[in-house]
């Protein structure tokens, strides 16, 4: 059974929780960035690419059996980071449950101002075109 | 290197500067703000907040046009203003001096006007490597439009201008120079005085983008012959939204008005409108008045602190921090010109520069990552951006130790 959008904030929360110091959250953020293989080479192309002022995003998604399922990469390790945990978060859900989620997870782990439109880091457009995507998938049920 | 009694004055003295900030006693993140972005913007010291609210506490009017008290104190106030810049910039008449939002407008005043007149197809500008876009899209734009040619003075590795490719470049169809004085991202002082001989020489007037140089180093525009010197009011701890054209009478004289209305005329029909005099003609609208007498402060704070103060403790800073980057393994300096000013960009091998500038930031450390409005210069460099740590004469050794050792920790946690 796969864990709800919800559910899964809610193990993320828990494991930042463990941290008392932003270094750990970050390094934690650094080593995922780092672990995670996240897009196809052959999917980094122009059109793929979210573009923000510094950090560059890409994001590629397909439909499978009525869920969508996200890759995505960034060239900064921080920003792959929390990419990998948007991905971990709405990945593999059906369009309606991503279009509906909140993801006030990055709130309450304490890095909401990575989401701030003047950290220009593409995170925030990212998860728009998440959501776009998804968005895409339901109205033309392709 | 100094003798320690020397460096123990010198930091009693930056003390007694860092006292006349407020900003920098907050914190930033838990940590006390370390503010290496000053070549973006500088702090405003408390004598040009107090200029600013002064003007609202008791001289709010509009100027030029009233015939009440408020109005006429504010607009001798705000001319005053005028003659402080003049004075500092040694120009001749305090209407060479024209209030603008800031370097960016004055490039647009200048590319609009100047090429309005002067700029017809096939003729060619000349801009160099390391502009900022402010200092290149005025003037790509103008080319667009007049089918004119836009040429730029290529750079060497440490960042410094080809002079030789420069007096290439210069010909008859040549209509403007624009240079920059200090590039923004390398930290490059340009040989301006040269740059503008040169094109003097053949006819050719200058403009200098003054943005960056105006907070190091005195400037006379006088003794350069400068034709357009252009500034920002809040890169020399004065507010945003106000800066400077400085041009000679004649060529302000000869050019037409940029953007037109209010307080620019003489007498208007529907017919025909008479402009007015300088430096009115180029100032539509109601200008930034508090801007311009916080601008007025700000001058005032930097000559009495001194030029020569500022550049000394400057230079210091620049080397010091120079000194200690080399040491840490996988920093590579961009911009090594021989005249440089305290504006220290660098790169680290295998990490973004974003990340850098995340961790940092949660030391309470500010310093700018990106490309610093200088595309067609990291793509000389072949690199997507750098940090850059640009110091002012508040800043000091010890927050360099500080940045430097934050900077390690940062390259351990990413690579």
């Amino acid at each position: 059974m796969t864990k709800s959008i919800e559910e899964t904030e809610q193990e993320i929360i828990e494991e930042f929780e463990v941290f008392d110091d932003w270094i750990g959250k970050y390094e934690y953020l650094i080593d995922l960035g780092k672990s995670l293989p996240l897009i196809d080479e052959k999917y980094k192309t122009e059109d793929k690419l979210i573009k923000g002022c510094q950090a560059q995003v890409w994001l590629q998604s397909e439909l499978k059996d009525g869920k969508v399922v996200y890759t995505a990469d960034s060239d900064a390790i921080i920003t792959k980071g929390m990419v990998a945990l948007m991905i971990r978060v709405l990945s593999d859900h059906t369009p309606d449950e991503i279009i509906n989620s909140k993801l006030d997870f990055v709130d309450k782990i304490g890095l909401t101002k990575h989401l701030s439109p003047t950290r220009s880091n593409g995170l925030l457009s990212m998860i728009k075109q998440m959501k776009m995507d998804a968005l895409t998938y339901k109205q033309f049920k392709v | 290197m100094k003798d320690v009694e020397t460096i123990r004055n010198m930091s009693v003295e930056t003390d007694k500067i860092r006292a006349d900030f407020p900003i920098l006693s907050r914190k930033v993140n838990g940590k006390p703000l370390i503010y290496f972005d000053n070549g973006a913007t500088a702090q405003k010291p408390t004598s040009v907040i107090e200029a600013i609210v002064h003007y609202n506490n008791y001289q709010n009017a509009n100027i030029h046009r009233g015939v009440h008290t408020l109005s006429q104190e504010i607009t001798i106030a705000y001319e005053n203003a005028r003659t402080t810049i003049q004075k500092h910039l040694n120009a001749t008449h305090p209407h060479e001096i024209i209030f603008t939002r800031g370097t960016t407008d004055s490039i647009n005043l200048v590319a609009h006007s100047f090429g309005k007149k002067y700029i017809g197809k096939g003729d060619e500008i000349i801009i160099s490597m390391m502009e900022h876009h402010s200092n290149i899209l005025p003037w790509q734009q103008l080319c667009e439009e007049k089918g004119a040619v836009l040429k730029v003075i290529p750079i060497n590795n440490d960042g410094e201008l080809l002079m030789d490719e420069y007096k290439r470049l210069l010909n008859n169809k040549t209509k403007i120079v624009a240079i920059t004085h200090i590039s923004n991202t390398l930290g490059t002082i340009n040989p301006i005085k040269e740059i503008i001989e040169i094109a003097h020489s053949k006819n050719i007037p200058v403009l200098i983008d003054g943005a960056q140089a105006v907070p190091h180093l005195k400037v006379d525009v006088k003794e350069l012959d400068v034709d357009f010197y252009v500034f920002s009011g809040h890169k020399i701890f004065g507010p945003t939204g106000v800066g400077v054209l400085y041009g000679k009478e004649k060529w302000l004289n000869e050019i037409p008005p940029y953007q037109v209305g209010g307080g620019t005329i003489k007498t208007v029909t529907f017919e025909k409108t008479e402009y007015a005099d300088l430096p009115l003609k180029f100032e539509a609208g109601t200008p930034h008045i508090e801007g311009g007498v916080g601008l007025a402060a700000a001058i005032d704070y930097v000559n009495a602190v001194g030029f020569e103060n500022i550049a000394e403790h400057e230079h210091e800073l620049l080397e010091y921090a120079t000194n200690e980057l080399k040491k840490i393994a996988g920093v590579r300096i961009i911009g090594n010109a021989k005249q440089k000013a305290s504006v220290l960009s660098f790169i680290v091998e295998d990490v973004h520069p974003f990340d850098i500038g995340t961790i940092l930031d949660q030391y309470g450390i500010a310093v700018r990552t990106g490309h610093h409005c200088t595309q067609p210069l990291m793509q000389f460099y072949n690199i997507k951006g750098t940090i850059r740590a640009s110091f002012a004469f508040y800043n000091t050794i010890e927050e360099i130790d500080t940045f430097v050792a934050a900077l390690k920790k940062a390259i351990t946690m990413l690579k």
